[in-house]
């Protein structure tokens, strides 16, 4: 997204699109990662509840995953499983057995 | 017609709000300020104003009351001064970054510590970065007078930005002067109706205020906030006329008197004018002559007048009614001083603070600053640049 002057954004450091934070990525200030172990995983979307930023991603009622462009690995979804099915891993460590992957949607 | 009353510095910032009638009122008391807002309570209670009175618990949510009301589309109006001052500072910043044309009167006063309740500039010249326009009153009639006019140029498109209207507590705001007061009337179309282009209640139009701004916009948003100001510089005086038009009294960014008869001038702003003016008068039968420069508006700072205005003349005394600890003298004089750096011949200066926590300032205090004027024209220098008027030595 090219960023504009001065002279072409709204004074007052108004938005006014609605939804617009969705533009904005913030899953690089992420330091530990949630992790979802599948077996564990009962649907029962109460990580979906909790999650400060919308990051959970849901797909006919079933938990699928994170939306790790935008997770800013809070933790809060880990802490409020009864199923201990989202493991938070250190970002560092994760990418490091990963090899480099470039960050990007799921 | 327009009426003719005796009222306080307060009480006339009051009578020129019940004109104004905004849509808040939020405020909080404090020495010399309240009888501001107790007026105007007394104006709300006896319903001869449509305002919604928010009776806050501290001046750091009155300016924040009055800011969620402007961001709705609301009229604001608040008045403080001093330790309130100091307790609102954040959400000045706010005010002013969210563009919101809140209006508000400071009653001049000092600073604690120690605790003092009298006058000095050191509250709102300490808040002349948080990018508020501040006008500056000599006397009743100004305070009534830029109030009204605060409202129109804080709302004018180019500008929307929050308005001070500084006058000296005490001094100002407990003296009963004459006023000229317009009709309600005149008033109410001279002011007309305020309109936000985005309100915060417009659920058709959603509007996020505040926020999160970083590294990637944040600074243009403050370079819009510096461009609002140059451009306060034009509508201040235009809105100047046109009042004058309607009342008979005009105004601009600075006054001048007895400047055209002098080479010697003195810059002051607020009351402390009104004690030149005499000072001026009574020399003049002797036969010395001294020009005042009156600064109305010190944000933002009228440079190309102050230089226009001391070009050509041998020296200039500052008078500043605050210190700026560590600096090299007051605030008006290092913005006078900067003012003069481009031209080719510049006139002495000399700086002076003087009045701190109340201190009197009187016609002998202003003739010693002549004197000494006398002294740098004859002798072409500058024996010590800043200087403190009235302190026990």
């Amino acid at each position: 997204m090219k960023e504009k002057s001065w002279k072409e954004i709204p004074i007052g450091g108004l938005i006014l699109e609605a939804g617009n934070a969705e533009k904005y990525l913030t899953g690089s200030w992420r330091t530990f990662r949630p992790v979802l172990n599948k077996e564990k995983c009962t649907n029962c979307l109460l990580c979906w509840i909790y999650c400060p930023d919308s990051s959970v991603i849901v797909e006919e009622e079933k938990t699928k995953g994170f939306l790790y462009s935008h997770c800013k690995g809070c933790g809060i979804c880990a802490n409020v499983c009864p199923f201990d099915a989202i493991e938070m891993i250190e970002e560092a460590k994760y990418r490091q057995k990963q090899g480099e992957q470039k960050e990007g949607g799921t | 017609m327009a009426k003719i009353l005796a009222l306080t510095g307060d009480e006339t910032a009051a009578e020129a709000m019940r004109q104004i009638n905004p849509d808040v009122v939020a405020a909080y008391p404090i020495t010399p300020q309240t009888e501001i807002v107790q007026t105007y309570s007394q104006f709300v209670a006896d319903g001869e104003v449509d305002t919604e009175m928010v009776r806050v618990e501290s001046e750091h949510s009155a300016m924040s009351a009055c800011i969620g009301a402007a961001a709705s589309g609301a009229r604001a109006i608040t008045a403080t001064c001093a330790n309130g001052l100091a307790l609102m500072w954040e959400i000045l910043y706010i005010a002013a970054s969210y563009r919101l044309p809140i209006v508000m009167s400071v009653a001049n006063r000092a600073l604690s510590g120690p605790i003092n309740i009298h006058c000095d500039h050191s509250d709102s010249m300490g808040a002349r970065d948080s990018g508020w326009i501040q006008l500056y009153s000599e006397n009743c009639q100004e305070i009534y007078d830029s109030l009204i006019q605060a409202v129109k140029i804080g709302e004018n498109k180019d500008v929307l930005l929050p308005v001070m209207v500084c006058f000296d507590g005490f001094i100002i705001s407990h003296s009963t002067e004459r006023i000229d007061i317009l009709e309600d009337e005149e008033i109410k179309n001279f002011i007309g109706d305020f309109k936000i282009e985005h309100s915060l209640l417009d659920i058709d139009n959603p509007v996020t205020y505040g926020p999160l701004d970083l590294f990637d916009y944040y600074f243009e948003h403050k370079r819009q906030q510096v461009e609002a100001m140059e451009k306060a510089l034009p509508v201040i005086k235009e809105v100047g006329k046109d009042y004058g038009k309607l009342s008979g009294r005009d105004y601009g960014l600075v006054e001048k008197f007895n400047m055209d008869e002098s080479d010697m001038v003195i810059i002051a702003l607020g009351s402390t004018a009104g004690n030149i003016k005499a000072t001026i008068q009574e020399l003049k039968e002797k036969g010395i002559n001294v020009g005042l420069l009156k600064i109305r508006a010190f944000r933002p700072f009228p440079q190309e007048e102050v230089r226009q205005a001391l070009q050509d003349k041998t020296c200039v005394a500052v008078m500043d009614r605050a210190a700026s600890f560590g600096a090299v003298g007051g605030p008006v004089f290092l913005e006078v001083r900067s003012s003069l750096y481009e031209l080719n011949k510049r006139p002495q200066i000399i700086s002076y603070i003087y009045g701190l926590g109340g201190r009197d300032v009187t016609v002998e205090h202003i003739k010693k600053v002549v004197d000494e004027l006398s002294g740098i024209k004859k002798s072409g220098k500058v024996e010590n640049l800043v200087n403190y008027l009235g302190v026990r030595e």
